[in-house]
């Protein structure tokens, strides 16, 4: 797997979501999407559930929902906070999932709650590791 | 898990592999569900479908034996000529659906679901053998279809067979394709136009290799399981396992077509009668999400007044139509087109319309 399938800046979940940190004014801001590895085991996507702005989000609950060609899959918060954005466009155009997973393809975005969490995430390193380990 | 003939050339194609009813098969190679679907509609599509089980019945009584096991008129069949039809229980619930060949009046050939093989072999085996020879030839057998409009034109330059003469249903069981010893039916689960090759299993690898080059030249491709899914659910076509099991009649299934109470005795013919007669509580019925939403297999239907009105047995996007569509069982009453219900889709109630018909068909060539 090349570095690119799993950018450096990110951090992971064994649910294969990401999340891209960003600080501004001392508040984290957490953009989160699905992996590379997620969006090959899915296929084509034809449909993203995403929730609303505003709305509080707990580590490791669902927020949203993927339905590709073949199957359902659900989304994972990878930490807790409160939705500040929401990647509207991905409901007309599921596609950017497929076709840029860490940048069009992104869900949503939260004003982190709890920085600690950030320590039950995995590096790209760990993730790949993490991949492999799973045979995969 | 078991493999078909195929299973090299579906690693060496880059397939993603899945377990399907035990068996290691390509759920779509790398252009991924939708393309492979497109490429059938638009062009051909080949597909590994040598899991499919062939059981052979031979002898004097052959007919007799198969009529026996089928809801259809056997005696509608000449010399290379094929029907769809269902087996049932004695209580009319389905064993399996399946196609009959005729290869002589001492010889008919029926494939079979594989996920069903063990299970119709030994039904078969049961009430046929008293009366025929009766012969499971899958593992020695391979099965690819060659399927879309395509598929004639790119196909002919491989036979001296007369393609165009092939009618729809009509099975040659010697020819040679692509230097391979084989037999040929105009049949296929797409709803396109389009042909299975059968082949001995040894030979298998080699005709896949020249019907995928055949295919390649008019910008067709390989196809997995995952499209064949979404194109048979465009034509409409049930699949066992989902949309019929032991539990559902050929009535309900919208199957009557193929269920002839007035000819030959089979088994489950008095229980269908009586169906028949006193009318079907249920039918199966195509719909149309008409709100946000993707129906699967299993989730709950209600009517519009919101009372729990059944169980949708398929569903997921069409690509062709840009819609989604499923199937589902409905009390009769709602099974009427234009008629709104909803889905119960993870939760959410998504707005539905029955729908009659296929969802897709093809243009007349």
């Amino acid at each position: 797997m090349s570095a690119q399938q799993y950018p450096d800046d990110l951090y992971y979940t064994k649910d294969h979501e990401w999340a891209r940190l960003e600080d501004r004014d001392g508040q984290k801001f957490a953009t989160i999407g699905v992996t590379r590895f997620a969006v090959d085991q899915l296929g084509d996507v034809t449909q993203v559930d995403l929730p609303k702005e505003g709305e509080s989000l707990k580590q490791a609950e669902v927020f949203g929902s993927v339905e590709s060609v073949k199957a359902v899959s659900d989304l994972f918060a990878p930490l807790s906070g409160k939705i500040v954005k929401v990647n509207s466009p991905l409901s007309d155009s599921p596609e950017y999932v497929n076709e840029d997973p860490y940048d069009e393809g992104w869900m949503i975005q939260l004003a982190v709650g709890d920085a600690k969490e950030l320590t039950g995430l995995m590096d790209a390193a760990a993730y790949q590791a993490f991949l492999r380990e799973q045979g995969e | 898990m078991q493999r078909t003939p195929l299973y090299e050339s579906h690693l060496r194609l880059g397939a993603k592999m899945v377990d399907f009813g035990g068996w290691a098969m390509p759920v779509s190679y790398a252009g991924g569900i939708i393309d492979e679907h497109r490429a059938t509609r638009q062009a051909v599509g080949v597909f590994d479908v040598c899991h499919m089980g062939e059981i052979h019945f031979r002898g004097e009584r052959a007919a007799q034996a198969v009529q026996r096991l089928i809801t259809n008129d056997i005696g509608r069949l000449t010399d290379g000529r094929a029907l769809y039809t269902v087996a049932c229980l004695p209580t009319g619930g389905i064993v399996d659906d399946l196609i009959v060949y005729r290869i002589s009046a001492t010889h008919y050939l029926t494939v079979v679901n594989a996920a069903n093989l063990e299970k119709d072999r030994a039904w078969f085996f049961e009430h046929a053998r008293p009366l025929c020879d009766v012969t499971d030839a899958s593992a020695e057998t391979g099965l690819i279809a060659f399927q879309g409009p395509g598929a004639k034109h790119a196909l002919q330059p491989l036979t001296k067979l007369g393609l165009g003469d092939l009618a729809s249903f009509a099975y040659v069981d010697s020819c040679e394709i692509a230097g391979v010893k084989a037999s040929i039916a105009r049949t296929g689960y797409t709803g396109e136009d389009g042909f299975e090759i059968f082949c001995d299993a040894k030979d298998a690898a080699t005709l896949w290799d020249r019907l995928v080059e055949a295919a390649a030249g008019i910008g067709g491709k390989p196809v997995g399981l995952g499209a064949r899914d979404t194109l048979r659910l465009e034509a409409r076509l049930p699949l066992y396992g989902n949309d019929l099991d032991d539990t559902t009649t050929p009535l309900e299934a919208g199957l009557g077509w193929v269920v002839k109470l007035e000819g030959a005795d089979f088994i489950g013919r008095e229980a269908l009668r009586a169906q028949s007669a006193s009318g079907v509580k249920r039918k199966l019925c195509g719909f149309e999400m008409t709100g946000r939403g993707i129906a699967r297999h299993g989730y709950p239907l209600f009517d519009s007044e919101g009372h729990p009105s059944g169980t949708t047995t398929s569903g997921g996007p069409a690509p062709t139509l840009g819609k989604n569509i499923g199937l589902g069982y409905l009390p009769v009453g709602l099974d009427r087109a234009g008629e709104r219900i909803s889905v119960d889709c993870r939760g959410k109630r998504v707005d539905a319309e029955v729908v009659k018909g296929p969802f897709y068909k093809r243009g007349r060539a």
